[in-house]
């Protein structure tokens, strides 16, 4: 439990460190005058056209939702795999064999899901 | 009440010397509880001093190290000037770097623009509470150790997002999602040797995944499952480059096409976040690797007791420095000896290579553990 409260100590470091530093610098930093052309994005030395929010290929959509899909199975793998060699020299109640066989389902569907996606074309990038 | 405890010798010290201390206090407010207390957060503060030293005070030496590495690659000197072959030369840069001008440029979310440097440096520094350094030198002895790193590495790419898209610019924009899309993929892959880590060693608790590669080097998880070890490091490495957005995976800041990337529009202190995360990330990741690969903090012993008596008598933490540091300087060499792949390049690289091999990798680990126990 200390060690969790600790953490918490540390989730605020970095974060109060980073705002240490900008408060710094917006104390210590040389200032001039903002002028129009130096407060514009920095671009190709021409004006500026438009907003830089813009609409974007959904391709990089179709890659976050893969992400998840693949992430949250490693999350789901982690307490199989951190006990897989104590199940597998029948230390725990469950059966190896049982154990194997839906490891062996659940990676057939991920991977299916994948060949899936490859088939479709997502993991292309254009 | 629960009593807050750290587990190390100056932890020890600490509970140690505090109730003496709290004898020369009025007895009215003399209790255990406070005595625990007053100790669990004298401790809390020193760790918190150690973990801002190893990492503010690596990142101007591996600054300077890395311009060292890049200039001999390159047949140059590198810095000469300040102070011997240009050691004081990145505090001079830090100097320098405090007195810029902070602003945002017109048209940018101020808010967003001032709270990504935030969100990307709180990631660093939490796994390095993690990281076992020595024996009994951690911070956070935690049981969830792998998943935690996993989790808490997603801020970075939460920062990077922000900082990019904040910035209304559109080489900021585009760099932001390229290295969105580019760490998102490679995260996966990233988990997933971790997951060959935790399968082997049986453990997602740093400290036991170190202390099961005692014994010589051929313990070490590296060599201790023959030719997979070495597969699962060599995937590791590759993957834990492109989460750093380090070249040759760098495409996100690839100059010649992004100008800076979503640090475009940084200057002055901001700017030096970004950048200090960027370092710190290359000490966590180093530390990473050498935990769970080559042994942590334990000595190269080789099995001979003549050597290995004088391999046991370096501290720890010597040990665990030195490896991390010559991870670092494979990193840099990778990044000054390797061509930038193309965009569509990387990604299918990581979706049509990286990934089915990672799937491979693991069931092979689930087999050898089978047939070899």
């Amino acid at each position: 439990m200390s060690e969790y409260i600790i953490l918490s100590i540390f989730l605020f470091l970095g974060a109060f460190i980073a705002a240490a530093a900008t408060v710094v610098g917006l104390l210590l930093g040389y200032r001039t005058k903002n002028t129009k052309n130096k407060m514009a994005p920095y671009e190709c030395g021409m004006e500026t056209i438009g907003n830089a929010r813009i609409q974007f290929k959904v391709g990089y959509y179709l890659f976050a939702l893969l992400f998840l899909v693949f992430d949250i199975e490693a999350l789901f793998l982690f307490p199989v795999m951190m006990n897989f060699r104590e199940i597998m020299a029948g230390h725990t109640a469950l059966s190896p064999v049982i154990v194997i066989a839906d490891l062996a389902i659940f990676m057939a569907i991920l991977v299916s899901g994948l060949a899936y996606a490859w088939k479709k074309g997502i993991l292309k990038w254009e | 009440m629960f009593v807050p405890s750290i587990t190390n010798p100056v932890g020890d010290f600490v509970r140690e010397m505090v109730p003496r201390l709290a004898e020369y206090l009025p007895a009215s407010i003399q209790s255990d509880t406070l005595n625990s207390i007053v100790a669990f957060l004298v401790n809390a503060l020193i760790c918190v001093i150690a973990v801002c030293a190893v990492n503010i005070g690596s990142a101007p030496i591996l600054i300077y190290m890395e311009r060292k590495v890049c200039a001999h690659v390159q047949c140059r000197l590198g810095p000469m000037r300040l102070g011997w072959h240009g050691t004081i030369q990145t505090i001079a840069d830090v100097l320098k770097m405090l007195f810029k001008e902070v602003y945002a440029p017109s048209g940018a979310d101020k808010l967003m623009f001032y709270l990504a440097p935030l969100i990307v440096l709180i990631a660093p520094f939490i796994v390095c509470a993690l990281i076992p350094f020595g024996r009994d030198l951690v911070v956070a002895d935690v049981s969830m150790g792998i998943p935690l790193i996993i989790a808490v590495n997603g801020f970075g790419v939460l920062g990077i997002l922000l900082g990019g898209w904040s910035s209304n610019n559109k080489y900021s924009l585009l760099g932001a999602l390229r290295s969105g899309a580019q760490m998102i993929s490679y995260e996966i892959s990233f988990t997933m040797i971790l997951l060959f880590v935790v399968m082997i060693s049986g453990s997602t608790n740093l400290m036991s995944i170190t202390l099961g590669q005692e014994g010589t080097i051929s313990d070490w998880w590296i060599f201790k499952i023959p030719v997979l070890g070495i597969i699962a490091f060599i995937l590791f490495f590759i993957s834990s480059t492109a989460e750093m957005n380090r070249a040759p995976f760098d495409i996100a800041e690839a100059e010649q096409e992004l100008t800076g990337g979503y640090h475009t529009e940084y200057n002055g202190t901001p700017f030096a976040m970004f950048y200090l995360a960027e370092y710190i990330a290359l000490v966590t990741n180093s530390a990473l690797a050498t935990t769970c690969f080559l042994g942590g903090f334990l000595p190269p012993c080789i099995g001979v007791a003549f050597v290995d008596n004088y391999l046991n008598m370096v501290p720890g933490v010597v040990w665990f420095f030195a490896k991390v540091f010559f991870m670092i300087w494979c990193y840099m060499m990778v990044r000054w000896t390797f061509v930038r792949p193309r965009v569509d390049q990387l990604m299918d690289f990581e979706w049509k290579f990286l990934l089915p091999v990672n799937l491979v990798l693991l069931i092979a680990g689930a087999a050898y553990i089978v047939v070899c126990g």
